[in-house]
């Protein structure tokens, strides 16, 4: 296979995967951020305790989690079905890599969140604030540079998820691997694509460390 | 200013306070005293509730705290300021922005805010360090920055949590003077905690003796200095073991002791051992004396006389 010919197949399935890991990403932070808050908030000596608000969180994100994601994409697939209209293609990935994400990114936020000293929620609390006030102004400012390193290890795990998209017919870089590199020998393809797998992911690993560290003020 | 009384506070079978009373009066810096597990941390702590009593009655400034919902209670904490152990400041704030924080709670706007942040960062000598991150800042500033924090929101009422506890000697000093000066400048009340006697010493006007979740001792300094086998005292001014007859004489006030006695009674008086120093403002201490001659018995008739306590050593 020529360089010519790799090119537009390369990057259009660049461009699958830049798809499916955006909107995946957006929305796991959309949900799992708020899970998360309530993970950390529900626990005893938290904010808001409630255990038994906690026990089932817990066990919905442990379900979550223990499924295998090729496992997941396929169980979801009536509810892929309702959300997008379709259960093939890039859009509908998005559905399942959002679920197989959030609890993976919630409990990272639970553990950031709860890495904030409790005297420093105690002492907003001893100055008069509410919770709301608390978890947006004290808990997640504070939690920041984890929250931006949980949110890049979250990324991360979307990309090598997307590999598997190509099942439900996602397209994009782990795809093309299979359907090009193993399926048609090309070796060249594969190694490319190899390279540029690495490639994106140390550059979204740099991106999310340097953020992190310029938020850290510790 | 703040009164608490009959407060009771148990951790499953560990009693942190068992039926506490305590007064504190206005304008006063009030200290009590007591080891680590004393329940002392659980009282300062309940007195703005950030613990919850089982038992007992809070009132601060006039107000019944217990008696609060959470919203009237989340407005009477912004007139409580609290400074820690730790300082418990928001590390991804600025100085300024950590001031600013109750007055973000209480809904000043910014200009205001900005305005009432410079001064008190010009009242704890910090002006120069506004845009710095506690992290770049020393044990002694990050404690500055948690007093200018803790008043911003001007209270009548300051609570510390061993809040020099993490600091060296001299860092303590200098932390202790400017709560001092508070108090004086400002009329601030203050009640702290600490298991450091020269904390008591070097700031109280009153104190209270903690341990095992009671108030042993309480009182004005110089009352508890005048009363017999005050624990107080004791820690206060330690002296070597007693020897039979030797008599411990504690003073809490300007006295020209020796010489009078060695002139009016003809008696001499030799040091066995003592310790002397301001506290609360007065010269005060205890010194062990062996006294003998004639005029012994009516020497110290003479001194009992003058309110100072004399025990005779066994």
């Amino acid at each position: 296979m020529t360089w010519s010919e790799m090119s537009p197949l390369l990057w259009e399935a660049t461009g699958q995967t830049a798809v499916m890991v955006g909107w995946s990403t957006l929305f796991t932070v959309l949900f799992g951020l708020p899970l998360g808050v309530c993970l950390a908030g529900t626990d005893r000596g938290g904010l808001f305790p409630a255990p038994a608000v906690r026990r089932v969180l817990g066990l919905i994100v442990n379900v979550g989690r223990s499924l295998p994601f090729i496992v997941l994409m396929i169980a979801v697939i009536p509810l892929t079905r309702v959300l997008t209209g379709t259960t093939i293609g890039t859009t509908a990935a998005v559905v399942p890599l959002t679920i197989g994400a959030v609890p993976f990114f919630a409990r990272l936020v639970e553990t950031a969140l709860r890495e904030v000293g409790r005297d420093v929620v105690q002492a907003a609390e001893a100055m008069g604030a509410g919770r709301v006030r608390i978890v947006t102004r004290v808990l997640l400012p504070e939690a920041l540079p984890g929250l931006v390193a949980g949110l890049t290890v979250t990324v991360v795990t979307l990309i090598s998820y997307s590999a598997m998209a190509g099942v439900i017919g996602g397209g994009g870089l782990g795809d093309l691997a299979v359907r090009y590199g193993y399926q048609r020998f090309e070796t060249t393809l594969m190694v490319v694509t190899v390279v540029v797998l690495v490639v994106v992911v140390q550059l979204a690993q740099t991106l999310g460390d340097a953020v992190a560290r310029r938020l850290s003020h510790r | 200013m703040i009164t608490v009384s009959g407060l009771r506070k148990a951790y499953g079978d560990v009693v942190a306070l068992d039926g506490v009373d305590l007064h504190v009066g206005k304008g006063e810096i009030f200290g009590v005293l007591g080891r680590s597990g004393a329940g002392k941390s659980t009282l300062l702590r309940c007195v703005n509730l950030l613990e919850r009593p089982d038992e007992g009655v809070v009132t601060v400034d006039g107000r019944e705290l217990t008696a609060l919902g959470p919203a009237d209670l989340r407005r009477a904490r912004r007139r409580i300021g609290m400074i820690h152990q730790h300082f418990a400041l928001l590390s991804s704030r600025t100085v300024a922005g950590n001031v600013a924080f109750p007055l973000e709670v209480m809904g000043v706007g910014r200009a205001a805010r900005a305005r009432r942040v410079a001064e008190m960062l010009d009242l704890v000598g910090l002006a120069d360090r506004a845009g710095a991150y506690p992290a770049q800042l020393s044990g002694g500033q990050k404690q500055r920055v948690g007093i200018a924090r803790a008043l911003a929101a001007e209270p009548s009422v300051l609570l510390s949590d061993e809040a020099t506890s993490a600091l060296d000697p001299a860092t303590t000093q200098s932390i202790l003077a400017l709560l001092r000066r508070l108090n004086r400048e400002l009329g601030l009340t203050i009640l702290l905690i600490t298991h450091e006697m020269d904390v008591i010493k070097a700031v109280c006007d009153s104190a209270a003796i903690m341990s095992a979740g009671r108030i042993t001792e309480a009182g004005p300094i110089p009352d508890l200095l005048a009363k017999p086998g005050s624990r107080l005292a004791a820690e206060l001014f330690p002296l070597p073991p007693a020897e039979p007859g030797t008599v411990t004489v504690t003073l809490a006030a300007d006295q020209t002791l020796l010489s009078r006695l060695a002139r009016a009674y003809d008696v001499e008086v030799a040091l066995a051992g003592g310790a002397v120093e301001p506290v609360a403002g007065v010269p005060a201490g205890r010194l062990r004396l062996r006294i003998t001659g004639a005029g012994t018995a009516a020497a110290l008739a003479d001194l009992r006389e003058r309110g100072l306590l004399v025990e005779e050593d066994a």
